[in-house]
């Protein structure tokens, strides 16, 4: 090997002006946040169904309960629960599926938009649907289906918090395992659909057979809508269900450490 | 011609694994020039230029690509470099005139966005989804937002691949325009047409190792004798062909002897081995 390495001239740049400071981190992930909600109101049909079809399963499961009020009170928080998983998790294991395979995460690496910005920017597109979906549930809870306005925002607040960042990051580890973006659905479904029935979306968990009883007290969908359950209908304090929240946030490293891990910019060669 | 460096590479090599797809490679880019990378497929000009790009990691060897080494992926480099990529997606549901203003956005001392609309061909579909686009106008597209940084230096991997000719022709124009705007290109090409008309200096690579290197001119000229092919049509219209290293002589002869003999000669042409005869002769498999 030589003895010098090798140099290049920097360039000037091909402007007079002076050399401009970079844009800043947090302007770039407010600009892609704008512009992600942006292009999600343009496609009207998948916005469309982002919102109908929590508000759908509360309309059909409140109709068939209507006259009993142990259920809805059950069915509200479930369906809050899962709200959060379709709007972070399953979304975002799409996404972020879809801008891989179509290129696009391959063309915003060629920028000099930090990664994270980027990624903050998509992750606010995703958890603004879900604060929505959850405004749009406690208040058709409240007007239809006699379940007050929700006894402790605060716990309500942290819980949702925990249950996004959660299953954003385990959504976007799951789209690192799917190959393309037609198999999507598929993988995607086979989390989503076992998850929603198992961690009591629709019954109380605690009335689940013994078998399933095991695996739901895994799963961190569970607790997060024990965590809603109390903070919106049964009035146990945060302090109550740290617990749950222990087991979310448990999930949450893991989620994590697997999104960040298995990350890839690029198209599968296959 | 600058004798700056805006690209430099010494004793490249990528592995995968066991196979080693790019052994050692040495070349330079100078500031303000094309520069033409040639190979077949599979030959290592994409991982090279992935490595130069910031794609890649190397397995082994020095790459500076503006005073930087792009496998840092520093913010500062990649403001200066403009990719336009085959393989490169964009959002469906935003128009080219806000998607040009996003990524203006990036960049410290963007380019103004209507300029860059103009420079690419792209106005009239200003406001147009770019989903509704062409295939043609989305690689136009593809050069608008490399453009829109205002970059130094462009990388441009087979700019015209699916191009109707009077596509190409404007595409070429566009390329000796970034040229005229004092930008470094790299281009990467399979029309050797192409890299004739474009490049100052071409590297042709093969199997992970750069064959020869030089203005496409010249490089006809060093592989073995100065062979011109003489052609011509002779008076029963059959075409044909002779070697020489002497042109003026042959030539001499050939017309002095259709004169005598009143035979009119047709098509007649001297021709040196194009970029494409010695492409075509290194790459051949042995």
């Amino acid at each position: 090997m030589s003895a010098t390495a090798p140099t290049t001239a920097p360039v000037q740049p091909t402007t007079t002006a002076p050399v401009a400071p970079s844009p800043s981190f947090a302007g770039l992930a407010w600009r892609q946040y704008r512009l992600e909600r942006r292009m999600f109101w343009r496609n009207p049909s998948a916005a469309f169904f982002n919102f109908a079809l929590p508000l759908l399963f509360l309309a059909m499961f409140g109709a068939i309960f209507s006259s009993n009020q142990k259920n809805l009170n059950v069915i509200v928080p479930g369906i809050a629960g899962m709200s959060v998983l379709s709007t972070t998790f399953s979304a975002l294991a799409y996404n972020m599926t879809f801008m891989r395979e179509q290129g696009i995460l391959k063309r915003m690496r060629g920028t000099p938009v930090p990664s994270g910005a980027y990624l903050l920017g998509i992750a606010g597109n995703a958890i603004t649907n879900t604060f929505v979906q959850i405004v749009l549930i406690t208040c058709a809870g409240k007007v239809f289906f006699g379940v007050d306005w929700p006894k402790d925002l605060g716990e309500l607040i942290v819980f949702v918090v925990a249950g996004v960042i959660c299953f954003a990051s385990l959504g976007v580890a799951l789209s690192h395992v799917i190959p393309n973006y037609e198999s999507a659905s598929a993988y995607v479904n086979a989390i989503f659909l076992p998850v929603i029935i198992i961690s009591g979306v629709f019954y109380d968990a605690n009335n689940a057979p013994a078998f399933l009883d095991g695996i739901a007290e895994a799963l961190p969908l569970t607790h997060l809508i024990d965590g809603l359950s109390g903070a919106m209908v049964k009035g146990t304090s945060l302090g109550d269900n740290l617990s749950s929240l222990g087991v979310i946030v448990g999930w949450m490293i893991i989620g994590v450490f697997l999104a960040v891990r298995g990350f890839s910019w690029e198209q599968r060669r296959n | 011609m600058s004798t700056e460096k805006a690209i430099e590479v010494r004793g490249l090599r990528k592995r995968y694994g066991q196979l080693e797809a790019v052994r050692g490679i040495d070349f330079s880019v100078h500031v303000g020039e094309v520069f033409g990378l040639l190979g077949p497929n599979g030959a290592g000009k994409t991982t090279t230029v992935e490595i130069l790009e910031g794609y890649r990691d190397r397995s082994e060897g020095d790459v500076r690509v503006l005073g930087h080494d792009p496998q840092q992926r520093g913010r500062e480099l990649r403001e200066q470099v403009g990719i336009v990529l085959q393989s490169t997606g964009i959002y469906r549901h935003v128009s080219v005139r806000e998607v040009l203003k996003h990524f203006a956005a990036m960049y410290p001392h963007p380019r103004d966005v209507e300029e860059v609309i103009d420079l690419a061909g792209l106005r009239g579909k200003e406001d147009a989804r770019t989903r509704t686009l062409s295939g043609g106008q989305l690689r136009r597209l593809d050069f608008a937002l490399a453009l829109i940084g205002d970059p130094a230096l462009i990388f441009l991997d087979e700019p015209t691949t699916g191009f109707d000719p009077a596509a190409r022709r404007d595409a070429w124009e566009t390329v000796r325009q970034l040229k005229e705007l004092g930008k470094t290109v790299v281009l990467t090409t399979h029309y050797l047409d192409e890299a004739q008309a474009l490049a100052d200096r071409v590297a042709i690579i093969k199997d992970g190792r750069i064959l020869v290197e030089g203005a496409p001119a010249d490089l006809g000229a060093g592989a073995g004798a100065q062979n011109y092919t003489v052609s011509w049509r002779n008076g029963s219209g059959t075409l044909n062909q002779e070697e020489t290293d002497d042109p003026t002589t042959f030539l001499h002869e050939l017309t002095s002897r259709a004169l005598a003999e009143g035979v009119k000669l047709d098509a007649i042409s001297v021709t040196r081995p194009t970029l494409e005869d010695v492409y075509l002769q290194l790459t051949a498999d042995s």
